[in-house]
């Protein structure tokens, strides 16, 4: 493996943890405010807010990794992406803080408003979709490069099926991740009510999410063939998704071995999402960039790789021992503690 | 629009608009953990109840602000690519290895920050959960430590080699630990941990001044302040070694801070003043030699003026009063705390009187102002270069028209924000008062 691959395929990674992990969250808040609505949030609330309170700080830091990661493995990114995101990326951050902020205002600071609430499930769902304008105009055909002067084309993203159909699948997506994660933890909590909820939650979004992932996949080959080629080559990756999938549906039906079908929805999203990235290789921006000739210098190379490694081993610990005492500790999850 | 729609001039003011937000929050985060992790060691030693509360109670502040670091924080690691493409493009290729270990001490930091909040009673023994702290502690400061990295960085480029255009040569460890580093590092940090004693000082003696006289607030006060006191004074040491780096690595930074226009020896040290329009310097104090000393330990040192400097790489001289306005603040806190602990060790007169209670809560926000404008000098000290003698700031910003707009919407968000956080801890800790929060975990209260 080169370097260029070594690299990208580390933050890769971390976007994947980003998409999980945030997928909890995002999910999360809406359900919260959605059966606050329907008046049943009595019944998940205690829930999610004995899994979201320790851990929400650690999401953000994911897609941090990500995007000061990329900078320094491609610093050729930030003057593409840089100049041609400065809307949508504000958006994002703006999104971002009010959520932060006003989670940790409701859940340490004031009590419950259906304001701040509404606000959490709103983000939720609004995150995810101004963060994929990024990977939509990673397709190509979004941007125009002038004298040097890079521009977004706004009429462009906003009158593409593509990039519709990705925002529709991000969002429900998020949906299923979060349910079906929610669904193991009630289960664990013996919180039965919760559970149920939950589960019927995580089957009704499960058939939109394996759709619009189909849809999605052929509207690219509309968009970028070459891509599209590559994503058919690796069949084999969509189809062990698919079996995840089916497993993972199947387990939650019949509603046993949720962890299981947890784990089963997470090889889903990671065979898609891997597949995905490895067919739009090399380009990191059709076709203006690609990991080649956007790659940092050797030595900064081999220095972030080894800090990447030295940070993993401090890491990987520190996240067991916090899983260890929030997520797999019964008492704590069963609301003894 | 109120300005002309040029992209470097917004770009600057939504930067110093972010991370002069960014800069409280950040700012305090980094040294509340060290005070949280004082008052529970207090807490632990003498197995005093009070001080265990306490840094209950500041550990549950803390993590609000937390929060508005946390989202304010991510707010300028992007924007940093979207303001500034091509500086970040050249960041990425030779200062892009702190910048991703920053990330993991944070991370490091909001895993343990997330344990220790949630486990204060969940294990057998205090000590194992203040142990949870120690990480926390250092992630800030690592934290803290690797940014600042960077910051010297601007300041001093090294560690690469520009041939045709093309950055090459790098060494990364040589860009990380370049001249600017220690006394750049070591003066963030300590006035970190300055800035958050004095914070909390201002809580405990706002409440006493307010005539709540329960010992809870006298203990916060004192062990505030006699930890602020000998942050003052090694501030104050840093300070006086940063003066001699500028001397040696960034003379028309210094020069341009003291209005020093003729190179020479026995230079003076100017304050405050006013400057005609001939460049002469009214009004002002005259400290005789001062500058010289400042620059190089003794009255012989030779400073070099703005004269001798070509125009086209100077500063604005405004930058003159940031830096005043700093070391006149930094010399307060240090007289306040050193004061109030004097008096409190000889035990001969009150240390608790009205005079000195209102001259420490006023160092609450004063301390804020000099980081702040401690910051406003560094950088726009280091005008007109974003990386010192490569890159000039115009250079580096983006092309895009749409930043007005988007410093708009980023000054109605922090606007919200802060208005926000201030509302919400006033009222967490108005509706669970220290006499209220003791009397349910049966701590004796008395007052003194």
């Amino acid at each position: 493996m080169t370097y260029e691959v070594v690299g990208i395929t580390v933050l890769w990674l971390f976007l994947y943890g980003y998409l999980i992990v945030a997928s909890v969250d995002f999910g999360a808040g809406f359900f919260s405010y959605y059966s606050k609505k329907t008046k049943k949030d009595h019944i998940i609330h205690g829930v999610i807010q004995r899994y979201l309170s320790p851990v929400w700080e650690v999401t953000n830091v994911f897609l941090v990794f990500f995007f000061i990661g990329i900078v320094g493995f491609f610093p050729d990114t930030a003057y593409y992406y840089g100049t041609a995101l400065l809307i949508p990326g504000s958006v994002a951050i703006i999104l971002l803080a009010i959520r932060g902020s006003y989670y940790a205002f409701a859940t340490y600071g004031a009590e419950e408003s259906d304001f701040f609430s509404f606000l959490y499930g709103a983000t939720g769902l609004l995150i995810p979709a101004s963060l994929t304008t990024v990977l939509t105009i990673s397709e190509g055909g979004y941007i125009t490069v002038e004298n040097g002067s890079v521009q977004l084309l706004y009429g462009e993203l906003f009158g593409s099926l593509y990039s519709w159909g990705v925002v529709v699948l991000a969002i429900v997506s998020v949906l299923f991740i979060s349910a079906a994660f929610l669904t193991y933890y009630a289960s664990r909590a013996k919180d039965f009510n919760a559970l149920e909820l939950l589960r019927k939650y995580a089957l009704f979004w499960s058939f939109p999410s394996i759709i619009m992932g189909i849809v999605v996949f052929f509207l690219l080959g509309q968009r970028n063939e070459e891509h599209f080629m590559g994503m058919v080559d690796l069949w084999w990756m969509f189809a062990i998704s698919f079996i995840a999938f089916l497993g993972a549906v199947y387990l939650i039906w019949k509603r046993k071995m949720y962890g299981t079908a947890f784990i089963l929805v997470m090889v889903q999203y990671f065979a898609a999402f891997f597949a995905y990235g490895a067919s739009h290789l090399p380009y990191l921006l059709y076709p203006y960039l690609t990991i080649y000739d956007g790659f940092t210098n050797e030595t900064m190379a081999i220095s972030l790789i080894a800090a990447f490694v030295g940070g993993f081993l401090l890491l990987i610990p520190s996240l067991y021992l916090l899983m260890r005492l929030f997520l797999f500790d019964a008492d704590y999850v069963e609301g003894k503690k | 629009m109120i300005f002309d729609n040029d992209p470097v001039l917004l770009s600057r003011i939504l930067t110093y608009l972010t991370l002069g937000f960014h800069a409280i929050f950040a700012t305090i985060g980094v040294g509340i953990p060290l005070m949280i992790a004082i008052a529970e060691w207090m807490g632990i030693k003498r197995n005093d109840p009070h001080y265990t509360l306490m840094a209950r109670r500041w550990a549950r502040g803390f993590v609000v602000s937390v929060a508005v670091g946390v989202v304010t924080g991510t707010a300028i690691g992007l924007q940093l690519s979207l303001l500034w493409p091509n500086f970040m493009q050249a960041a990425g290729h030779t200062i892009g290895l702190p910048m991703f270990m920053e990330v993991f001490a944070f991370f490091f930091e909001a895993i343990f920050l997330g344990i220790y909040l949630y486990t204060w009673d969940r294990f057998k023994t205090k000590m194992r959960h203040f142990l949870l702290l120690i990480p926390v502690v250092i992630g800030a400061t690592a934290s803290a430590f690797f940014i600042t990295t960077v910051n010297a960085f601007m300041n001093v480029p090294q560690g690469f080699e520009v041939v045709q255009g093309v950055i090459t040569n790098v060494n990364p460890l040589e860009a990380m630990f370049n001249p600017a580093t220690p006394t750049k590092i070591s003066h963030v940090i300590i006035i970190c941990y300055l800035t958050s004693a004095f914070i909390l000082g201002m809580i405990a003696a706002v409440k006493i001044l307010q005539g709540n006289k329960s010992v809870y607030h006298k203990k916060a006060l004192h062990l505030t302040m006699v930890s602020a006191a000998v942050f003052a004074v090694a501030t104050a040491l840093i300070g006086d070694l940063s003066g001699k780096y500028l001397h040696e690595y960034q003379p028309e930074k210094l020069a341009a801070a003291e209005w020093h226009f003729e190179t020479e020896e026995e230079a003076p040290l100017i304050l405050g003043g006013v400057l005609t329009e001939d460049n002469e310097v009214k009004y002002a104090l005259e400290i005789p030699y001062a500058l010289s000393i400042l620059a190089g330990f003794s009255p012989d040192t030779e400073v070099t003026g703005l004269n001798d400097f070509d125009e086209d790489v100077l500063p604005p001289l405004f930058v003159h009063y940031f830096f005043d306005l700093m070391v006149f603040i930094g010399m307060y806190l240090a007289f306040v705390s050193v004061l109030f602990a004097v008096i409190n060790w000889s035990g001969r007169w009150n240390a608790f009187n009205k005079p000195l209670l209102i001259m420490i809560a006023a160092g609450g926000p004063l301390s804020l102002i000099a980081m702040e404008s401690g910051w406003i000098f560094t950088e726009v000290g280091r005008q007109p270069w974003i990386l010192n003698g490569f890159m000039r700031t115009s250079e580096a910003a983006t092309t895009s028209d749409h930043v007005g707009l988007m410093l708009i919407l980023f000054a109605i968000l922090y606007t919200v924000l802060g208005v926000t956080f201030v509302f919400v801890l006033r009222k967490m800790f108005k509706r669970n008062p220290v006499e209220r929060e003791m009397r349910k975990r049966g701590i004796t209260n008395y007052e003194v």
